[in-house]
């Protein structure tokens, strides 16, 4: 009885990173199903959601719920998941690590620092913004203007956890450091500027495990990413809009 | 030659960049610079032979596809790690921008213009994945059984 408990306790638990950090569906299925017949059970019945899984062992007649509430995005999480599952599988850790293990990488993986982060978005920006062929007399004003908006995005998502706000202001603050810079010719064209500025923050995640969740049949939660996706697309069209609109 | 050397550079540290946003592993990190560069230039190279917008992000995107595959094997980690940054240079940021513009400043029809080309560079990036997927299933089924 403690086994099976602890095999269904594990699987959830996997699920459960994955999904909060951004894995695709057909990779968690995967990885899950792994673990269960690595356990000894031969027909795991998972079902999953970008909103909850539920397993059941079929000959035990129970079942449990694992909800998520929250998302983020931490590929790192996800590959390190992976890496156990697969050293499950080879035999190197038993069960018991497996679950010890999981606990740990979800509380203490390490993320790339907040200022190794703001200048990735930086850089990002400024060589989007030369590979779109934009001017290089641009250069410091899209990178003032994504430092800008990537800060207030980063803020936002981690200190008042609030989704879609982060991006409408990201965005409005990139299209008014735009603006200005143009104003007050510190740059040319507010166009590339603005493009270049809100790379940083366009919802990749999403968009590419849309497309692979709905191809590899996992309907619900493909379309529940698509519009995540088309949701954070649209707060930041209306940053920008808004900077038009009253600018 | 420059301007290509200048294209490389940028594209592998845009990549690179990205990675970092969404937290790669750092093993990751520089494989995926390079699925990334292969991916824009299959892009730059269509374009340049006026293969048309669609062709040409199907066409990168497949290329990315499948590299990151051979990339998730060699590395032995999830696939999705490489495509996403890859992705972004791709992205038709441009046409987006131009049809916020368009609607904000009450140009309707233009903006909807613009918005059915990023309908169409979307479905097709979307297409491309969808081929480097079928491609790999079938590798999957006839060389490893």
């Amino acid at each position: 009885m403690q086994r099976y408990d602890l095999i269904i306790e594990t699987v959830l638990l996997a699920g459960k990173i994955m999904i909060e950090n951004g894995a695709d569906m057909a990779r968690v299925d995967d990885t899950l199903k792994r673990i269960a017949r690595n356990s000894g059970i031969e027909q795991p019945k998972i079902f999953e959601t970008t909103t909850g899984i539920l397993m059941s062992i079929p000959e035990k007649r129970s079942s449990q719920v694992e909800p998520i509430q929250k998302r983020t995005i931490d590929l790192e999480k996800v590959s390190l998941v992976n890496q156990n599952s697969r050293a499950y599988q080879a035999g190197k850790i038993t069960l018991k690590e497996l679950h010890d293990n999981l606990i740990k990488l979800n509380i203490s993986t390490p993320f790339f620092s907040f200022w190794l982060q703001l200048l990735a978005a930086v850089v990002v920006s400024c060589t989007l913004l030369l590979m779109y062929g934009g001017k290089w007399q641009d250069l410091l004003a899209t990178a003032i203007a994504s430092g800008l908006g990537y800060s207030c995005y980063y803020f936002i998502n981690n200190h008042l956890r609030i989704r879609f706000v982060s991006e409408f202001l990201g965005s409005f603050l990139i299209g008014l450091t735009a603006v200005l810079a143009v104003r007050y010719s510190w740059g040319y064209e507010v166009n590339m500027i603005t493009i270049g500025g809100v790379m940083p923050l366009v919802p990749g995640v999403p968009i590419t495990n849309a497309v692979r969740d709905i191809f590899a049949g996992h309907l619900l939660s493909g379309s529940a990413r698509a519009l995540e996706a088309f949701l954070s697309a649209c707060a930041i069209a209306m940053g920008i809009a808004f900077v038009f609109r009253f600018m | 030659m420059t301007y290509l050397l200048m294209q490389i550079i940028c594209c592998y540290l845009a990549t690179l960049g990205f990675g970092i946003i969404v937290n790669i592993p750092h093993r990751a990190l520089n494989a995926c610079g390079w699925v990334g560069v292969l991916g824009w230039l299959t892009f730059l190279g269509l374009r340049t032979i006026n293969a048309g917008t669609i062709l040409s992000n199907l066409l990168a995107a497949l290329m990315i596809g499948l590299s990151s595959m051979v990339m998730a094997q060699k590395l032995k980690m999830p696939m999705i790690l490489f495509n996403i940054p890859s992705l972004v240079p791709l992205v038709p940021g441009g046409q987006a921008y131009n049809a916020v513009r368009s609607f904000a400043f009450g140009h309707d029809l233009q903006g909807i213009d613009y918005l059915v080309q990023v309908l169409m560079i979307a479905g097709s990036i979307a297409m491309g994945f969808f081929i480097a997927e079928l491609v790999a299933r079938a590798y999957f089924k006839t060389v490893l059984k």
